[in-house]
């Protein structure tokens, strides 16, 4: 079969295409229907191919194109089998007469492979939202509209924080499917169709939220509040379903995560003797599975409000508009967590290795996770100190927020405390790994003035908020989700990356984000408005403003080194070593790429992870060749 | 010294650098706007000990981190272990509760600021404001009603803002009085202001609120016992509703203090995301369905009571709110009650847009 053959027939391009026949039979079901009763259009309407379509079609239609989407790229033949009775087996490797790069275009159960398309389709996703960015930085540059609209400018940076967010998700997704049944000493995850399930949905919701661009944009941020969303173009109602559509990603995965920890870990491997990075997982899949539900409801509200008139958040027929502030951030603020405790367990994973040492606190490590996860859902409340809730609550929120410091210092002082008198090396993982540990600083000293209700007045909706959300961002996960790329890079290639480019990177990175970072605080204190498509001259913004551009610029452009990194190294770079870091974890005592099944014979474990420096100890023991009984 | 040498080398760093970060960076790095309220001054001084406790917190981990990368790291040929330390409880709970006070004592020191921040205080003066998709209003309740687009407030006189919007979430704020409270259709929201500096701010809309959030400003005076005399005289003694003419009533409608047509539609020709009203009586408009209309009072009408309905061909078909039919009803009732005459505002606006040739 032909290259362009396999690419063709792949499950990516069926499931556009089920896709869009599905959105098509959908509107035209709807609309049929309509077109019966005699009704005419309401909502926002959309004139496609002549008629003006109503936007309840429109939504009805979304919702048929995701299921389109899912049965045309094969997701859910499975469970339809099951249901008229067929038995159908787990299906390992490429199909037949298909070569092994085939499995990463199509559905495939294998947790590696989800992992790994999970990944990529996370950087590509990564590279779209950061291009949103840079189109709108350039506009930012100077006072005055130079290329965008105020419709352009506001609808490229609303799409800009959704498409980071699920980004961001499916980083999350790629780390703990690749990551946590290699370290518990699993051979899979313990669903494997329903993580499948959770990757391919996040597909057609990406694509949703993308096209809301084309269908008039929105203007409402990636909050999304009410009553602004309820009077905006039909954008926003794509971005609100495809929003919505990817909540069943990510609790079907947490799901997962949490049951394959709990119930698959090698012999011997307590709670407390799991390599850190899966108490992360565990505790974000945790926020994850109670959390999404809410936000979930929040934007269901909001689309039957635009589509059917159901009335939750407009004033005028009664509904309450703070209401859909709390609904959204109940969820929101914990997802924060979501991202950044993976991106903290890579931090806590990686610093042992390279300084030789013990992980400093392992279990206050592993307990400040599970902290850092419940607090997150005391905190809410902090995102809405001006928008007009009763005084009391002002002064109890202030107080549960200030208390997220405590467990994220002590995340801080242990790490700090494993660096000391460790025997570091400068690896490009160790690199990022420092550069993380500095950013996320940033992003954690520009908190707390958040969170003392009288600071914040000032600062709230100002530049600041967007330097203190980026730093946590960029130090909570993408600078630890680029140290993890680099560090097991060789474990899902077999090759080792160009250390050289791997350096450049950072020393492009790191400095560009300091400056982007403390320029976007520095335009917040002088009163800078967040969301702003325009700027009046004679403020004294402008020179910061340049440098942020220029910053913004750098970063992209390192991101690309990275890229391009990987893609050339997969190709031309020599083997890399069974273990090149001299890990202790499991996954490094294997062969890379590590084989179909994990273990060829399952390992129990004999120490602690992180006892470098101890002779004589290693973590696992893999166990001797079952004795023919 | 001895084994406690790295210690008192990092301590003494950190102070060093703490004062270095203090002073030379971020104190030139974050500068707050001029402080012009009395608000500003209890706010300033937590920023301060915000601005202390970063210094100080960024050194501490940085210097610590920078240290150990340079003093301790691993040398060319040294493929040994560092040493097997696991942890140490004593120090656990030594970073885990002296945080806490800290976190408490900030809490606290927020706490009776916020405090001070929203209670009331003898002899406030009330102002409604009015935000909408793009303007804000201000109305004096103690100055028969005075209605203005700009804000004008006495020196050293304590207000109490009123705050409350016609469409969506706004959020006032005036960086130099450095608090902010958003605007919520459906509730009335308050904020406390002492200006204590004479001179001209700008409110700027803090939440997203639209196509045009950028620019919605409005202007802020603060004046002089004198000057704020003046001019609340000079306003309350402006013509009743039912004195002006139409045209002068149509000119009132359209501009900030009326219904802010004039944050979308201009009287100079040029058109950003609406039609101009120069010359648009009489004239023939394309619309988007193909057909063409004249502009008369009829097709006036029902563009005001109906935005969606005709839309001129080239633009947004979403922009403009669609309860202007409501808030003039209003507007009218509320004058049929004071002054006792009918007035139709879009008769008013009719009238002022055929003297725009």
């Amino acid at each position: 079969m032909g290259k362009l053959r396999i690419i063709l027939t792949s499950a990516y391009v069926r499931g556009l295409i089920g896709q869009l026949v599905g959105t098509l039979l959908g509107i035209g079901f709807l609309e049929a229907i309509r077109g019966a009763m005699g009704l005419s259009p309401t909502g926002a309407t959309f004139n496609l191919f002549g008629t003006e379509v109503a936007e309840s079609s429109f939504v009805f239609g979304a919702i048929i194109g995701v299921i389109g989407f899912l049965s045309a790229a094969g997701v859910l033949t499975d469970w339809f089998k099951w249901m008229i009775g067929l038995k159908t087996p787990l299906n390992h490797g490429a199909p037949a007469g298909k070569p092994e790069w085939s499995r990463y275009l199509n559905v495939d159960v294998n947790h590696k492979v989800i992992g790994i398309q999970y990944g990529i389709t996370s950087i590509l996703v990564l590279l779209v939202g950061g291009i949103f960015a840079i189109i709108f930085r350039i506009e930012l540059a100077q006072p005055g509209m130079q290329w965008l609209t105020n419709d352009q400018y506001n609808t490229l940076f609303s799409a800009h924080g959704i498409v980071m967010i699920a980004s961001i998700l499916l980083g999350v997704g790629a780390m703990t499917n690749y990551l946590v049944p290699l370290m518990i000493g699993a051979s899979d995850m313990a669903f494997p169709r329903l993580n499948a399930f959770s990757y391919w949905v996040g597909v057609p919701s990406v694509v949703l939220i993308l096209a809301g661009m084309a269908v008039g944009g929105w203007d409402t941020g990636w909050v999304g509040y009410a009553p602004l969303s309820l009077r905006a173009p039909l954008g926003v109602q794509l971005f609100l379903l495809g929003f919505w559509i990817n909540g069943f990603s990510s609790i079907a995965s947490a799901i997962n995560v949490i049951v394959t920890t709990a119930t698959m870990r090698a012999k011997g491997m307590t709670w407390f003797r799991m390599p850190i990075f899966v108490w992360a997982a565990v505790a974000a899949s945790l926020i994850q599975f109670t959390a999404t539900q809410t936000v979930g409801v929040a934007l269901m509200m909001s689309i039957a409000e635009r589509a059917i008139g159901l009335n939750f958040f407009s004033p005028v027929g009664g509904g309450n508009p703070i209401l859909y502030q709390h609904l959204f951030w109940f969820y929101s603020h914990p997802v924060v967590y979501v991202f950044v405790l993976p991106g903290l367990g890579v931090i806590s994973e990686l610093l042992p290795v390279f300084t030789r040492k013990p992980l400093f606190g392992y279990k206050w490590i592993a307990l400040s996770s599970l902290g850092i996860a419940l607090v997150g859902f005391l905190v809410w409340a902090h995102h809405m100190f001006t928008a007009g809730m009763a005084d009391s609550l002002r002064y109890l929120f202030m107080f549960t927020t200030m208390f997220v410091a405590i467990p994220t210092g002590v995340k801080f002082f242990s790490w700090v405390a494993t660096l000391w008198e460790g025997k570091m090396s400068f690896e490009t993982p160790m690199l990022f790994t420092l550069g993380a540990i500095s950013v996320f600083l940033i992003g954690g000293i520009s908190g707390p003035i958040l969170g003392t209700v009288p600071t914040d007045l000032h600062l709230h909706d100002s530049y600041w908020v967007v330097g203190h959300f980026h730093a946590t961002m960029f130090g909570g996960f993408i600078f630890p989700f680029f140290a993890a790329l680099y560090y097991w890079y060789p474990k899902i290639t077999g090759r080792m990356y160009k250390e050289s480019l791997g350096r450049l990177h950072f020393w492009l990175m790191v400095p560009g984000f300091w400056v982007m970072s403390f320029g976007q605080m520095s335009l917040g204190i002088a009163g800078m408005r967040r969301r702003i498509a325009d700027y009046e001259a004679g403020l004294g913004f402008e020179a910061t403003h340049i440098l942020v551009t220029m910053a913004a610029l750098v970063i992209g452009w390192s991101v690309l080194i990275m890229v391009y990194n990987f893609i050339s190294s997969a190709r031309t770079q020599e083997k890399a070593a069974t273990n090149p870091w001299r890990s202790r974890s499991p996954e490094w005592q294997i062969p890379s790429p590590a084989p179909e099944f994990n273990y060829d014979v399952p390992f129990e474990v004999v120490g602690d992870p992180y006892d470098y420096g101890l002779d004589e100890s290693t973590y696992i023991q893999m166990a001797p060749a079952p004795a023919g009984d | 010294m001895g084994k406690y040498k790295h210690f008192i080398i990092v301590a003494v760093l950190v102070v060093l650098t703490t004062l270095g970060l203090k002073f030379l960076v971020f104190g030139p790095m974050f500068q707050l706007p001029v402080q012009a309220s009395e608000q500003g001054v209890s706010i300033d001084t937590m920023f301060e000990g915000h601005f202390w406790m970063i210094s100080f917190l960024f050194a501490l981990i940085m210097v610590l981190v920078f240290y150990s990368a340079v003093v301790f790291r691993r040398k060319p040929g040294d493929e040994t272990d560092g040493p097997h330390v696991h942890g140490n409880t004593a120090l656990e709970i030594i970073w885990t509760v002296v945080p806490v006070f800290a976190v408490v004592g900030f809490g606290i020191w927020g706490g009776v600021t916020l405090k001070q921040l929203l209670s009331p205080v003898p002899d406030e003066m009330t102002i409604k404001v009015t935000g909408r998709q793009w303007a804000w209003s201000f109305q004096y309740p103690e100055y028969e009603d005075i209605n203005s687009a700009e804000l004008v407030l006495l020196k050293d006189q304590p207000v109490v803002l009123e705050l409350s919007s016609s469409d969506v979430l706004h959020s006032f704020w005036v960086p130099e009085f450095r608090v902010k409270q958003d605007a919520v259709p459906g509730r009335t929201t308050t904020l406390r202001i002492t200006p204590t500096m004479a001179g001209e701010y700008k409110v700027r809309c803090a939440e997203i609120c639209g196509f045009d959030h950028a620019n919605m400003l409005a202007p802020v005076r603060v004046l002089e016992q004198a000057e704020f005399t003046a001019w609340a005289d000079e306003r309350m003694n402006a013509p009743k509703f039912g004195e002006m003419t139409p045209e002068e009533r149509g000119a009132l409608w359209y501009s900030n203090e009326g219904f802010a047509c004039e944050g979308c539609h201009t009287i100079d020709g040029t058109a950003a995301t609406a039609p101009s009203w120069l010359s648009v009586y009489g004239r023939s408009e394309q619309l988007t369905d193909g057909t063409t209309v004249t502009v008369d009072d009829a097709y006036i009408r029902q563009s005001i009571l109906d935005p969606q309905s005709q839309i001129v061909a080239g633009f947004e078909a979403v922009q403009m709110p669609a309860d202007f039919g409501d808030q003039f009803s209003a507007k009218q009732a509320e004058i049929a009650a004071t002054e006792g005459v009918e007035i139709d505002i879009i008769n008013d606006i009719i009238a002022y847009m055929q003297t725009l040739k």
